[in-house]
């Protein structure tokens, strides 16, 4: 008898009790990510800087991510009273909850074979897999815009409204620069785009994996700076620019909103870092047991990030439309047409 | 389930539907009108189109909603003003009860008819959502599909002409 996917039809209680299971491990996993990501950040910056970064909490500072969530939680939850209530409430949720979402379609592992049923290590497989990384990500604008405006207050009115324009901006770069990918692939799925970079590259070169990076370096670039300016990294940051519109869109929030907004900021990151190693560099494929080869992928990418931040200065607002518009979308653009010429001379 | 499912995320379109045209502030009627077209898009996933829902997310709640809200931040709109809407709303009722009647006569009061198309569940099953929508639009519709895209590039270039006048 030939193993058959696990599904509601076949055996509910299996596949509600894994799909239980692999919410809670995902969700999990995220959550502890993002607060050690906030440890990594301020430790590597430290160092980056010549300083040690958090000492004090536990062994170099293991502890400092849970005695901030502690104060964070314990602190007093201000809502100015100039702002309008249910945006102001809904805005950290609404930021929080795409990136979070997006996790659910990132394959994490080979699929496991449990009393002749196939589970995917995945939360769920779409068939329009990528569609639905690219809608969430239209979505995570709501919550920077409707902070910005419901905060009733100009720094956040500004940072929301150049969130906004930066994000439809480097949107459209983002969803053309992985175009390419499912030209080559010809599927949405990102299980299957898993699977077939696991082939040898190019069907030639048995020593390399086929990973997207290799045929599509310009893709790559693209699809990493855009994400970069999508998530509102340095040195992107100009919804929160510090120095001229004091937090941005966050100014007014206080308590757990706040971190809730800093928890988006980090989530956006990891799951940016997912996406970037599933599309192009071969997802959970690699020398180790699954999850450790994505893992390694999206800790590196995240140093990757924090590196560009201790890096480079922030770009200027002019340069910033002038970069996505005028750079990164033509140039999205060429690659998505000779990629559609090499895709059919060779076929 | 599945109809219990459906009844749950009509209930919760219809109210947002309703809070669109309810709520005084202009961002608040926007944010229901994003709760209105995830459920619709819900319900595209339930009729086995994906394709649909993960479009209809993406253009009407991640762009043109997004356009909306930064117009409307932009122009700063205060509070809608309590006008006389008495007449508006009759008038409305009357127009909503004739679509519903309409509606309702196509329906037939939810009964399924025996016609049958090409595309039935099993093919979009075993062909694929997006390819079947990819074939139809680049071969038996390509020609409408290009008118469109034309309409919408003259559109573009038009707006980029009236707000920049001296480039």
């Amino acid at each position: 008898m030939t193993p058959e996917l696990l599904s509601l039809s076949n055996n509910w209680p299996l596949f509600l009790g894994t799909m239980i299971l692999k919410i809670l491990v995902v969700f999990v996993v995220v959550i502890l990510m993002v607060a050690y990501a906030t440890w990594l950040e301020r430790k590597l910056i430290g160092h980056m800087q010549t300083r040690l970064g958090p000492m004090r909490t536990g062994w170099h500072g293991l502890l400092q991510p849970i005695a901030d969530g502690l104060k964070l939680f314990f602190k007093e939850d201000i809502i100015p009273a100039q702002a309008s209530k249910v945006p102001f409430i809904l805005a950290p949720m609404m930021i929080c909850i795409p990136a979070f979402i997006t996790m659910a379609v990132v394959p994490f592992g080979p699929d496991l074979v449990i009393n002749n049923f196939i589970i995917p290590q995945q939360i769920t497989d779409l068939n329009v897999g990528i569609l639905y990384v690219l809608a969430m990500a239209g979505l995570g604008i709501y919550g920077i815009v409707l902070a910005g405006w419901a905060s009733n207050c100009k720094y956040s009115l500004l940072g929301g409204i150049r969130s906004s324009a930066q994000m439809i901006s480097y949107e459209l770069a983002a969803a053309l620069s992985i175009i390419s990918i499912f030209m080559l692939s010809e599927t949405l799925s990102l299980r299957k785009i898993v699977e077939l970079q696991m082939e040898p590259l190019w069907g030639v070169f048995s020593f390399l994996p086929n990973w997207y990076v290799f045929t599509q370096p310009l893709a790559f670039v693209l699809f990493v700076v855009t994400s970069l300016a999508e998530i509102n990294r340095t040195p992107f940051d100009l919804p929160e620019a510090e120095s001229e519109l004091v937090s941005g869109f966050c100014t007014e929030y206080s308590s757990m909103k706040y971190a809730l907004f800093f928890m988006a900021e980090y989530a956006n990151m990891i799951v940016v870092s997912a996406l970037i190693a599933t599309l192009f560099l071969g997802g959970w494929s690699g020398p180790f047991p699954g999850f450790i080869n994505i893992l390694i992928k999206i800790v590196g990418f995240v140093m990757f990030f924090m590196w560009i931040r201790a890096t480079y200065p922030r770009v200027r607002y002019d340069q910033l439309m002038f970069m996505g518009w005028k750079v990164f979308l033509p140039l999205a653009l060429a690659n998505i047409v000779v990629t559609g010429l090499v895709v059919v001379l060779l076929q | 389930m599945e109809l219990l499912f459906f009844y749950l995320v009509a209930l919760v379109a219809v109210l947002s539907g309703i809070l669109v045209i309810t709520c005084k502030s202009p961002i608040n009627s926007a944010i229901s009108l994003v709760m209105t077209f995830f459920c619709l898009a819900i319900f595209y996933v339930m009729l086995h189109a994906p394709f649909m829902a993960a479009i209809q997310i993406m253009v009407y709640a991640g762009a043109i909603i997004v356009l909306i809200i930064f117009v409307i931040m932009l122009l700063n709109l205060g509070t809608a003003v309590q006008a006389r809407t008495s007449h508006c709303i009759a008038w409305g009722s009357v127009v909503g009860a004739l679509m519903m009647l309409l509606a309702m006569t196509f329906l037939k009061g939810g009964e399924t008819t025996t016609v049958q198309g090409e595309i039935t569940k099993e093919v979009v099953a075993q062909v694929g959502h997006t390819e079947l929508i990819g074939q139809a639009m680049f071969t038996n519709f390509l020609l409408p599909f290009e008118i469109a895209s034309i309409l919408l590039l003259v559109a573009i270039v038009g707006a980029v002409v009236l707000t920049k006048r001296e480039v």
